[in-house]
């Protein structure tokens, strides 16, 4: 039976790495998740054979409220709004790996130091990605307003790292830990991954969930090797790997060392950035209507503002109004437009739009010098100039779409104010553009109704 | 010899991991993020080892193991779900000429 259950499991992690290798590419990206799902299924299945399995009706019912409650929930969740979903759930990965360690302890069933030291690296790295992965979603869900600096932040993080391993360090050392030591430790890492999280806001959000994708998965694998389970151990430590390098990737799309991201921030306009003068244009939807349709080449940057709107049906109606019309449209995607990297593909996607007609930042910049018009739908800080010119400004150095250098920009946005991370941008104060003001999904309605009117 | 075994899995498994994503073009960045985290959800099964494993009339293992299989399940069963959802939006072809 055993063989039974270990056959399986190695089937699992053959699954779930075959199946993470098909999601590299779109055309097998579905049979990944689905080939996932079933070494999901068959590993949790042959579990309950395990020999000596107790409390299997209580295990039941954690099973069905937990796994029912997140499937619902998953599936009801408006799409603008899966970032904070990926978020939750991994932060229950990194909670169930901290709560196996810890029971683990109190069965007193942790023998030797090396899996001391990885249960307890396992716990520490659980705690953190559960509390900060739930911060992360409070502040994509809109429940936690923005970031939150203490004064000496980095010093408090200091002081309660150290304390956290201090204890770890003892915990290890102790041989067999003290119930009071362990409890205290998993507050401090808990209390550790708010602190760590909360300071972090805007464009940054994305970096620190693929960060803590990374920790749960390493989390996941240490508590495997303590036990003794190579499936949890596989998955575990090829998570680990994959998410670091994601988040690498993720960091070098905004310019922002991880380092940075955590030890400082962007908070707020007050940091930096010259004050830009100048006035800002306003353009009706007739305006913005007619200089599409009879422009030659047209190139939408959307942004979360048009996600948040909803719009991005009504941006690909309108797309393929001005293509019907005979203009060369295209849509360009910054790296980390909206709250994650490629999130804004996948709203683009279900709206219909094909991908021959999304481009990469690399791909699309040089075009903007000969394009008639650019579009901004609800984005602001990948397209501020600032970036590119003004050293003082927090986003300096970070790649941006080149909009400014097209024939004439509009940008729709829904009112004065800053964007996310709060920086003024000089883009909307220049020469060649025009505001057109509203929610995208109105905004964007008007300007089909306008450019229908244009064909006659 | 048992730990070195697990050292040549954590090596193999980091460079499989590694490997995996390395060729991956952005617009599959956020669903390969909710992918691998659905991979973590295989967390579920090291908790119902450790619940299966716990002292029925301890109520406080009970409790953790409760509270770990509960998470681990929401883990896989929502990471399935949103990352099949993202995915179902890539097909291979989009279709041509598709009314609304």
């Amino acid at each position: 039976m055993t063989v039974f259950i270990q056959a399986s499991y190695f089937a699992a992690a053959v699954l779930f790495i075959l199946g993470l290798k098909a999601m590299a590419s779109p055309v097998t990206a579905r049979r990944g998740i689905q080939w996932g799902g079933i070494g999901m299924v068959l590993a949790t299945l042959v579990t309950f054979a395990t020999p000596g399995m107790q409390n299997v009706g209580l295990m039941l019912v954690a099973i069905v409220l937990g796994g029912g409650l997140a499937a619902y929930l998953g599936r009801v969740v408006r799409m603008t709004d899966m970032p904070q979903m990926v978020a939750i759930y991994n932060g229950m990965g990194g909670g169930a790996a901290a709560a196996i360690a810890a029971l683990e302890f109190a069965r007193g069933h942790v023998h030797g130091t090396t899996a001391t030291i990885l249960a307890v690296l396992g716990a520490l790295i659980g705690s953190v990605a559960f509390s900060g992965s739930c911060v992360a979603f409070a502040k994509l869900q809109g429940l936690m307003k923005k970031a939150f600096r203490l004064p000496a932040q980095n010093a408090v993080n200091l002081a309660l790292a150290l304390a956290v391993l201090g204890l770890a360090i003892r915990i290890v050392a102790g041989g067999f830990p003290l119930g009071s030591d362990l409890i205290v430790f998993f507050v401090l890492s808990l209390v550790l991954g708010v602190v760590l999280t909360t300071p972090i806001g805007g464009a940054d959000m994305p970096v620190v969930i693929s960060l803590l994708n990374a920790f749960t998965g390493l989390a996941v694998g240490f508590e495997g090797y303590v036990l003794g389970n190579p499936a949890l151990v596989i998955a575990g430590i090829v998570v680990g790997a994959s998410g670091t390098l994601l988040t690498q990737l993720m960091a070098k799309a905004m310019n922002r060392p991880i380092a940075n991201v955590i030890f400082t921030p962007i908070s707020g306009a007050a940091q930096g950035g010259a004050a830009v003068s100048g006035t800002m244009k306003e353009a009706s939807a007739m305006d913005a209507a007619a200089m599409m349709r009879f422009a030659q080449k047209v190139i939408i940057v959307p942004g979360y503002g048009m996600a948040v709107a909803g719009a991005q049906h009504k941006v690909w109606e309108m797309a393929r109004l001005l293509q019907e019309a005979g203009v060369e449209v295209k849509f360009a995607i910054h790296p980390v437009a909206g709250r994650m990297p490629g999130h804004m593909n996948v709203l683009l996607a279900e709206a219909g739009v094909p991908y021959e007609m999304i481009f990469d930042l690399e791909e699309i910049n040089e075009e903007f010098a000969t394009a008639d018009v650019a579009l901004v739908i609800g984005a602001n800080d990948v397209v501020n100039p600032a970036a590119r010119t003004d050293k003082s400004s927090p986003i300096y150095g970070m790649p941006i779409l080149n909009v400014d250098q097209a024939q004439n920009v509009i940008v729709n946005k829904r009112g004065k104010g800053a964007g996310y991370s709060g920086i003024e941008n000089a883009l909307f104060y220049g020469e060649n553009t025009r505001l057109l003001y509203g929610s995208a999904q109105q905004a964007i309605a008007d300007v089909i109704a306008d450019i229908k009117t244009l064909q006659g | 010899m048992d730990n070195l075994l697990y050292l040549y899995i954590f090596t193999l498994a980091a460079f499989t991991g590694y490997e995996v994503i390395s060729r991956v073009p952005v617009i599959l960045h956020t669903p390969l993020m909710s992918g691998s985290n659905f991979v973590h959800g295989v967390v579920l099964v090291g908790a119902m080892v450790a619940l299966g494993a716990a002292d029925a009339n301890d109520p406080l293992q009970l409790a953790i193991g409760f509270f770990a299989v509960f998470l681990g399940a929401a883990n896989a069963a929502g990471g399935y779900v949103v990352t099949e959802r993202m995915l179902a939006m890539f097909k291979p072809r989009a279709k041509a000429g598709d009314g609304k």
